[in-house]
């Protein structure tokens, strides 16, 4: 057997290939799933804790500070744990899927958060007193004129959070989520070999490459020049 | 006379930093009234304080008869009717001209587009950039933007503008048309308090001057009687300071 025989033996053995990755395709439709979920709800949440946070109330700041700090600082595996086996306990039972979707939400949030935030303080602040002196409201000058701005600049940096929480997925596999990472695992005990692995691998740079495709095109999207 | 812009007892104070130390001054319907003295006076934060941009610390900030200080006061809907020009223009860079002047025509007045962009195109025409609708404020010179940001403030109806040192950021070829813009409105009865340097604007434009130093008023009357006759010791430094 040459060199290259043999690691094809171990990495990318055809007959594997062939039986698994009906397996790996339904973990990429469930892995897709949960990212989707992941993305809407945990930049939406995101965004309304930064707006919340921009009427600099003290009263509703020190909650949202203290929910960022601590879901940047807990490992998500630690959180997931701590959710799938500590909320049966109570009497709740929810799926892993819901889980996984639930946690990974509330950590790009608490980054998102941030993020959001850096870009709404980094607006200046002549273009608060312009708005605000025609009478427009709070609301209405975050919406109309502060964030058009503020979320340009977050782009970039939001592109990057959001690809690394939502790769948390494959943290499904200890709680049994039937997502990639998990049929890829799952395959590789059965079959002894790495290949499923592989397919694995692969399946994630096939879905995030796009992913970061389409952050640079929404960050052409939003440019313009500046005044 | 009444006065449509009354501020009474107006004290500011950033920390225990006082730049406002009780101010009271009027202007009249249709009046043109210049804010001069050295840097750090108060000019810009008493400007700031009647429409509550900045909030005084203390006193009376009445404009058209409504107290804006007053606790059911609608500040945004006051707002409206003070027309603000600031230094850095501050044009919102994510719109065109076009549409900087009509946002808060549709946002807070809640005009259709088609009206808010009649009323639009007229305002950038009384300050000569009707032509330059669909710019972005990147393709826009320094005075063209600050006219832009006139219009934008002119298109609400104000009845009084608040000028903020409109041509302090302005190369010197780009400020007469600004001042133009600011004559004409003049002309057309608009009423006008302006923080500025533009000292020969002053002296042949504006109806009273006042002269402000260390967060008071120490002087005010006419151009003639402020150039020409400064009474107080601190007004006679600033007004020989410039003449040289």
């Amino acid at each position: 057997m040459t060199g290259l025989e043999r690691f094809q033996d171990a990495f990318l053995k055809p007959e594997l290939i062939a039986r698994y990755w009906p397996d790996i395709l339904s973990g990429i439709a469930v892995t897709l799933e949960i990212a989707v979920a992941v993305v809407i709800t945990g930049l939406a949440l995101g965004l309304a804790l930064a707006v919340i946070r921009s009427y600099r109330s003290r009263l509703a700041n020190a909650p949202i500070i203290v929910f960022v700090d601590m879901f940047r600082a807990l490992p998500p595996l630690v959180a997931i744990l701590i959710v799938y086996f500590g909320l049966p306990n109570l009497g709740i039972n929810i799926s892993g899927f819901a889980v996984l979707w639930l946690v990974l939400s509330l950590v790009l949030a608490a980054f998102a958060e941030e993020i959001f935030w850096s870009g709404i303080v980094s607006v200046r602040k002549g273009q608060w007193e312009a708005a605000r002196s025609t009478g427009l409201s709070h609301w209405q000058t975050m919406t109309s004129v502060i964030l058009p701005q503020a979320i340009r600049i977050c782009v970039p940096p939001l592109t990057n959070r959001t690809i690394a929480v939502t790769k948390n997925t494959a943290l499904g596999t200890v709680i049994g989520v039937g997502e990639i990472m998990n049929q890829g695992t799952s395959a590789m005990s059965l079959s002894g070999n790495a290949t499923p692995l592989m397919m694995a691998a692969v399946a994630y740079v096939v879905i995030f490459v796009p992913v970061v495709a389409l952050g640079s095109w929404i960050e052409r999207r939003f440019a313009w020049k500046r005044a | 006379m009444s006065a449509l812009l009354d501020v009474r007892g107006l004290r500011k104070s950033f920390g225990t930093t006082e730049i406002l130390r009780g101010i009271d001054f009027s202007v009249a319907a249709r009046e043109l009234v210049f804010i001069i003295g050295p840097s750090g006076s108060g000019k810009s934060t008493m400007l700031r304080c009647c429409n509550r941009l900045e909030e005084p610390t203390a006193g009376q900030v009445v404009v058209d008869g409504v107290d804006l200080m007053a606790p059911g006061t609608d500040i945004n809907a006051m707002r409206r009717q003070i027309g603000m020009v600031f230094q850095a223009f501050n044009l919102y860079p994510h719109m065109t001209a076009l549409g900087n002047v009509t946002l808060a025509l549709r946002k807070v007045l809640g005009k259709s587009r088609e009206e808010a962009e009649a009323i639009g195109l007229a305002a950038l025409d009384r300050v000569g950039l009707k032509e330059k609708a669909p710019s972005y404020p990147s393709e826009l010179s320094g005075g063209q933007q600050q006219r832009v940001a006139i219009a934008r403030a002119l298109a609400l109806e104000p009845k009084i503008m608040l000028f903020d040192e409109p041509t302090s950021a302005l190369d010197p070829e780009l400020v007469g048309a600004v001042l133009g813009v600011m004559r004409d409105l003049k002309a057309a009865g608009m009423t006008m308090v302006v923080v500025s340097h533009e000292m020969r604007f002053a002296r042949d434009a504006a109806d009273r001057i006042v002269f402000m130093a260390d967060g008071e008023i120490l002087e005010q009357g006419t151009p003639a009687e402020i150039f020409g006759n400064p009474q107080h010791p601190r007004t006679r430094d600033f007004v020989g300071e410039l003449s040289r």
